[in-house]
Parts: structure tokens; sequence; C-alpha cells
């Protein structure tokens, strides 16, 4: 009782306080090199944190944002971000045929660390994705070339048996299997840049994973920006690349991307004015930015479908008529104007009207028609149906959207409906596996052309879900690259879309739109539909 | 005490074996794993996938090579807080200290779990240690004025402040603070951990609830203990209010509080997922969340392992101060 307890207590908030200040000093330390708004620095927030920066190993759209600041392929895009501009390749030659494409590269093309980029770093890195050890997932992107599938899959194992070749350091030769139209397209995707391989070889084996190389201290890449910091679920700095195209500068100083993964931290961000360009913008925020003079808010099309995938091999669903009974009593009206109130469009047949596309047959929304149809399988006002289920992922958009439909079906057609909602990864699952009567998806193009919406209906294609096939459908499908020209191809993919709003595997619902916060600072800001940019042209006004 | 902490840390051995080879197993029975992807890889490169991580293994031997790489193989603990790499922060290193290899994160190819543990756990335990700070001094403040103005208008007031307090949820409290002083007042940014003054919203938002819980333990304490002969006895024999305060009641008022900062001081560290995420703080608490929705296996079992680890410390801790402040309890 002698000494004061106080004496302990003090003594333990001394030592917290002062691991407090080692902590903090250390903590803060990185926030030096830290983005201060200096001048031309675009703050980016750009949704969740990238996975790696490894252009062979990412899969999502976060990486792609900064990795086309870090990388350029073949081609680029050009300032309206419609169409193509050449990138390392000057200039491109196709045969006569469509399958061999020559691209002649820059002699002047250089690494950030100053080395030659040359067509031999080309044919390396597209050795590099497809080696099978490394496990690349979007590795299938190259498959169109010759041998690229059998060699990814390990069943050729000599990569100059390949249709990849480089006859000398400034030509690249890729020979396709047969014809990619898109091509051009495609080549705008990072699986098709070049990797630096002596610095990766650096830092580990170059066909495995778990290589730091792209760590800032360790990085090489070939893009208008070089990496500057990597703050783990913070942020990642870019600065210019002295070594780009030359005497080239962009317009921008630097790129800050921020892995913001909460959309209302994100908007609080963008009018604290700690961003310049949002991701998304919550719901409830919409109405309000939409009334505002001079508003922030971007609505802009986005190459993507929201649908209902049917199970086909389940009955009662395996009846086209039941499943077209259900695509009728659907009032999209309702679900984009009252639901979703951001400017989608009700999409009434599957491939979006975009990229060339117009659609044949369309869906006619018809309550009257679906009830005949649902009488004529047996099931008059419902009756003798089963109960059908409804699976999302768990999310409250997504929700209100099954509730809305549960309804329509239940009030429609005297259908009765249940939902299950599951975990992002579990839903995934019980997609794959075929475990659900009508499960909720959305696809997102790849490259502006409606091959990549068509292919997914493909019989036992790896993201048709449905169990539908049509060896008809197929047949066509593979008609569609060999078909003599743009409009014969078009024609092709609108009878396909076609065979889909007739069959049915799934139910269109509504044309994404792209929703989100631009600061009127940002100049230079072009749109595509796949939301894609070249940032060397992007400025920012003082 | 020294047989009583070496006997408490023993019995932990177990405890974490369990906890171990529960989120092992459970991990590998939940749907969906690290690679399912919304589209479809194909069934050679998820062979390889698998490979390069050994998930393709039988299960019992996964586990037992999982063991071995979690089995302390020295005792360094000096090195947990060396800067081996020279860029003025501290590693954390638990490899490098005793030989742990908590394995390769699945989701984040070119970082281990011990890099992303070492990376987040500062933000989390500096965002912990402020808020603490908030809670304690607030609490105890506003507890002591309670009791000693039992019954009047500061006693009410106080009171009404605590259950506000409680009542409402972080969630609901960090935005509120963040539109008034970032937006409306522009004092501080509205998100992010890049300068001191980041701290402070954070950190004042999870302190308040603590705070608030801290204030009605300490009235509570405080109330039972200005009843005692005791203090009876001090104040007769002349002391001051404030020397009967904190020199003889606070000790045994505080007591309550005391129990109370074992479990809190875990929740502060790791329940910080909510704050974290209305901040963007870059805490081990998101990426502990974000890791069992990633179905990163190695991520999430470093993560229960290393909470676990924290909360049996901190009880322990609590066990011994306890002892200390009451004089009626013995190391047993």
């Amino acid at each position: 009782m002698r000494t004061s307890f106080l004496a302990p207590l003090c003594a333990l908030l001394l030592i917290g306080v002062s691991l407090l200040a080692c902590g903090c000093t250390k903590a803060t330390e990185p926030s030096a090199s830290a983005p201060t708004p200096s001048p031309k620095i675009l703050q980016f927030g750009n949704g969740s944190e990238p996975q790696d920066l490894d252009p062979h190993i990412v899969t999502g759209v976060t990486e792609h944002n900064i990795i086309s600041a870090l990388f350029e392929g073949l081609v680029t895009y050009d300032a309206s971000s419609e169409g193509t501009a050449p990138g390392v390749a000057e200039r491109w030659v196709v045969s006569p045929d469509k399958l061999t494409w020559t691209f002649h590269l820059r002699p002047d093309a250089r690494w950030s660390n100053g080395d030659s980029l040359t067509a031999r770093d080309f044919l390396r890195s597209y050795q590099r994705i497809l080696t099978p050890s490394l496990g690349s997932e979007y590795a299938y992107k190259l498959h169109h070339v010759v041998g690229a599938e059998e060699f990814n899959q390990g069943k050729l194992t000599d990569f100059t048996q390949t249709g990849f070749c480089a006859p000398d350091d400034h030509t690249l030769v890729l020979r396709l299997k047969h014809p990619v139209p898109y091509l051009l397209e495609a080549l705008k995707h990072y699986s098709w840049f070049p990797v630096h391989l002596p610095t990766i070889a650096k830092f580990g084996p170059i066909d495995r994973r778990g290589n730091r190389w792209t760590l800032p201290a360790n990085f090489v890449g070939n893009g208008p920006f070089m990496l500057k910091t990597w703050l783990p679920n913070q942020v990642i700095t870019v600065e210019c690349s002295p070594t780009y195209r030359g005497a080239f500068h962009p317009l921008l100083d630097g790129i800050a991307f921020y892995a913001v993964d909460s959309n209302d931290a994100e908007e609080r961000m963008f009018r604290g004015g700690q961003l310049h360009v949002t991701q998304s913008v919550p719901l409830g925020r919409i109405d309000s930015y939409r009334s505002q003079p001079a508003s922030p808010l971007v609505i802009a099309p986005y190459y993507g479908t929201y649908f209902y995938r049917f199970n086909t091999t389940r009955p009662p669903l395996d009846d086209a008529r039941v499943r077209r009974a259900l695509a009728l009593a659907i009032d999209r009206d309702t679900i984009v104007k009252n639901i979703l109130r951001a400017g989608q469009e009700p999409a009434l047949h599957f491939t979006p009207p975009y990229a060339g596309f117009t659609p044949g047959e369309v869906l006619h929304p018809d309550l009257a028609e679906a009830r005949r149809l649902l009488a004529a399988a047996g099931y008059p006002e419902g009756r003798g149906l089963r109960r059908i289920e409804i699976l999302y992922n768990t999310m409250e958009s997504h929700k209100v959207i099954a509730e809305a439909i549960q309804q329509m079906w239940k009030t429609g057609l005297g259908v009765d409906v249940a939902l299950r909602n599951e975990e992002w990864k579990v839903y995934l699952d019980s997609q794959h596996s075929l475990a659900f009567d009508v499960a909720r998806a959305g696809w997102i193009g790849d490259y502006p052309d409606p091959h990549g919406f068509l292919d997914l209906w493909v019989s036992g294609g790896g993201n048709n879900d449905t169990g539908y096939t049509n060896p008809a459908y197929d047949r066509l499908l593979t008609s569609a690259l060999d078909a003599p020209d743009e409009a014969a191809r078009m024609s092709i993919y609108r009878e396909l879309d076609s065979i889909i709003t007739r069959d049915l595997p799934v139910i269109p619902i509504y044309f994404y739109k792209r929703v989100y916060l631009l600061s009127p600072k940002v100049r230079g800001w072009a749109s595509n539909i796949l939301d894609n940019r070249g940032w060397q042209y992007i400025d920012l006004a003082n | 005490m020294l047989r009583f902490i070496l006997k408490r840390l023993l019995e932990t051995i177990p405890v974490l074996l369990v906890i171990v080879t529960a989120t092992f197993f459970m991990l590998r029975l939940v749907p969906g794993g690290p690679f399912t992807a919304e589209k479809a890889v194909s069934k050679e490169i998820m062979q390889n996938l698998e490979a390069h991580y050994g998930l393709d293994k039988p299960l019992g031997h996964q586990y037992a090579s999982y063991l071995w790489d979690l089995t302390p193989k020295r005792f360094a603990p000096w090195r947990l807080f060396a800067d081996a790499d020279g860029n003025g922060t501290v590693d954390f290193d638990l490899q490098a200290a005793f030989g742990i290899n908590l394995g390769p994160s699945f989701k984040y190819p070119n970082r281990t779990v011990n890099e992303i543990i070492a990376g987040k756990l500062p933000a989390s335990l500096e965002l912990g240690l402020w808020a603490l700070l908030v809670a304690l001094a607030l609490g105890i403040t506003l507890g002591v004025v309670a009791a000693m103005r039992k019954n009047t208008g500061v006693d009410y007031a106080a009171s009404t402040l605590a259950m506000v307090g409680i009542c409402v949820p972080t969630f609901v409290m960090g935005p509120l603070l963040v539109l008034l002083f970032a937006l409306h007042l522009r004092w501080f940014n509205a998100s992010g951990w890049y300068f001191a003054a980041d701290r402070v919203l954070p950190a004042a938002t999870l302190g308040l609830v603590y705070a608030a819980y801290i204030a009605r333990l300490t009235r509570g304490g405080m109330l039972d203990v200005l009843n005692q002969d005791y203090i009876r006895t001090a104040r007769a024999k002349g002391a001051s209010e404030l020397r009967v305060v904190l020199r003889h009641a606070l000790r045994g008022g505080l007591l309550p509080v005391v129990t109370f900062l074992g479990p809190a001081i875990a929740g502060i560290i790791s329940g910080s997922f909510v704050i974290e995420t209305i901040f963007q703080i870059p805490g081990l608490g998101r990426e502990f969340v974000n890791s069992a929705f990633n179905r990163d296996y190695t991520l999430v079992s470093g993560t229960v392992l290393l909470y676990a680890g924290l909360i049996i410390g901190l009880n322990l801790v609590v066990d011994v101060i306890q002892v200390w402040l009451n004089p009626r309890l013995k190391f047993e």
C-alpha cells in the first residue's frame, strides 16, 4: 500500500505512448513519399487493392488501370479512346488470308531502365505467359495463335513450333489459327503486353508465381509512366517515364491510384477534394448529384449485360416455354426506373447494342402471352409448378432486383419463387456446378466486339453455366470468324443473338452503365464502352 | 508469479493448436477455393495453380507441413522489432524472430503472409492505442466526475453522454464525424492514413464507444468504493477530496474497468474492421475480413493465429494487473 498504485499504471501508459510514438514515426514515414496534391497528379479512386502488377498474373480491372499506365502493348488507345493508335509497333500488315499479322516495332522503343525493347522481348513474354507452370489465368487470350493452346496445356514443349516469331529485332509475326477480326482490340489487353525478362529472372524463376519484380525498387516497364511507390491497401503512385518514346512527355506529372474499397468512403473523399475520379457513386447519392448544376456525375454506356441464368438441365426449366413465360413476365422498365435509377437500359436481347452490333429478334414483354405459354407447358396459372429458386450473391442491389422479379412472377404468373443468397465464392461454386434453378449473373466484354458475348453459350463452354447445348449454334459461331466481311460477320452475330432470344438459356434484364464522379479539373478524359483510355492524353487544369 | 505466467503460457499451446486445426479444416470445407473466379479457369491452369501452392497434395500432408511451418524454430524476440531491410519501418519479422513461416498469400502472389501481417499490424495497433488513450482519458474522467456528483445534473449529463456513446454504432458515428470535421469544417481529410492528423477522427470514433463503457464502469466502481469504511476514515483524517479520490478511491474504483480492458483491448485491435473501412486505414482488420472472402487460406489462418495469440497474451496481462490492484486476489 506504500507505493502508489498509480505508478505502475502511469508506467503502463508511458510504455503505451512510447510504443505509439515509435509506431507513429515509423508508420508515417512513408507518407513523406505519399502523394501531396502537387501539380498535375491525378488522384484516381481505383477500387480494391491490386493483386499484383505482373501483367501475366493478374485478372482484374483494378490492375488493368495501373498496368496500362506502366506498360504499353503493340497498339494502344487513341486520344478519343475509341480507336487504335500505334504503341510499341509503329505499323502493321495483315496477310490477305487474315492469318498472318506482321508488326514493325519502333526502333527506339526502350524499357524504363534504358534497355532497348525488341521483338524478342515480346516472344519471351508470350512464352512466359503460356508456360503451364506459371498458371496464368488469362493465357487463353493468346490461344488464337497457332500452337499457343497446345503449348499452354503442355502438349507442345518447343516454343519455336508456335505461331509467334521474330525474323529480326524490330519485326514480330503472329500466325493465327483462324482470322480474328478484333485482334487489334484484343492486343490492348495486358495479357499481350511485354515484360522485362532479365528483371524477372533477377528476383526468381521467370515461370513461377511469387516473384518480387513488381515491387517499386525492382520494377521495369515500358509505359508512359513508371512505378514510384506502392503502399498496400492505400495508394500506388506512378510518375512520368523518361524513356517512353524519346521526347514524348505525358501531360500529367503522375497518377495516384488509391485503393478505396468502400464507395461511401470514396464519395466522401471526392467531396473532400482527395480524389479527382471515383469508381462508383453510392445509389442514395445519385439523385442529389444529378440535381446539381455542373454536376460531376458521369453516366456512360458500359459494355455489359445484367441477366438471369436458367439451369436448363432441371425440370421445369428445361422447357423453353416455361423459360419464355418467365422472361416475358418481367417488367424491365420498373426495375430500371425505380430500383437502379442511373439511366440503365432495359435489355430485351442479350448482346449489348454497341461495337457495330444491332439486334435481330428481341423480347416483347407480354403478360397474356406469358400466361398462355405457361398453360401450354402444363401449368395453367402456375398450378402444378414447383417452387423456383433465384440464386444471387449477397449484395443489396441484387436482392432488391430479385425481390422485384419474385413479385412479378408471383402476381403475373402465379409462380411460387424463393430467394437464396450466397457469399460470392460459394455462389460462383454453385453456379459453375449448376446447383441452382435461376441465378443472377453479369458479363462485361473484354474487347469491343459481340463475339465475346455470344461465345459464352457455346456447348460445354467454361462460362456457359446453364447446361444449354445447341450444335447449330456452335457451328454458326465458328463460321463467324471466317465470314468474308464485317457486314456478313455482324449478321451472323445477329442470328446467334436471335437464337438466344428464342431459346432463352438466360433472361437479359438490363445493359450496364458506368456511373462515377469526375472532377471538372480533369481534361482530355475520354471514355469508351470498356471504360478504358490512354493515361498519356489526360491533363489537369490548375 | 513467474510460475503462474509460465503455467498460463504452457496452457496456450493446446489452445492455439485447436484453433489452427479448426481454422485449417473449416476453410477447406467451405465451398469455393482461392482460385474460384467469375470467368472460368481451365482445368490445366487450375491444376498448375494448385500444384504451385501444394493444394494438390493430400489434406493430411498439407496440414502436417503447415503445422511444421508454424512451429517456432528459434527464439530471438529482439529481431521482431529490428529493421533488417533498413527502410525505416519495424519489420515485425516472425520468420527472423521465431522461424514462424505463415506461408505465401494466395491472393497477393508477390507477398507472404508474414509480410502482410508485418505491414498491416502497425496501423491497427496504432489506431487501437490512440483509441484506448481517448477511451481511458475520457471514460475515467467522466466516470469519476459522475460518481462524485452523484444524482446531480452533472451525473445525468455524463451518464446520458455515455449511453449515447454506447448506442450510436461506429458506422454512424464515423461518417457523422467525417461530415462535420472533414467535409464541413475542413479540419481533416475524409479518409486515409498518410498524415498525423489522419489519426484523429478514426481514434475518436473508436475511442468514444469504449469511453462510454469505461465511464459507466468507473462510475459504478467508484460509487461502491466511496461508501467503504476506509474512505470515510480517510475523510475523517482530513484528506482533501482530490486526495481521497486519486489516492484511495480510484484504485478500487477502477477494478471493473481493468477486468473489462482485457477483452476490450483485443476488440479494439482486432475488431476495427468497420473503422478501417470507413477511414480506409491499411490495417489488419480489413485484411482479415477480405481474406476470408478471398479464401486466402494462409492469410486467414495467419491472422486468426495472431489474434488468438494477442487475446491470450492480453488476458494474461490483465490477470496480472488485477492481482496487483486487488489485494484480495492471489496468483493461483
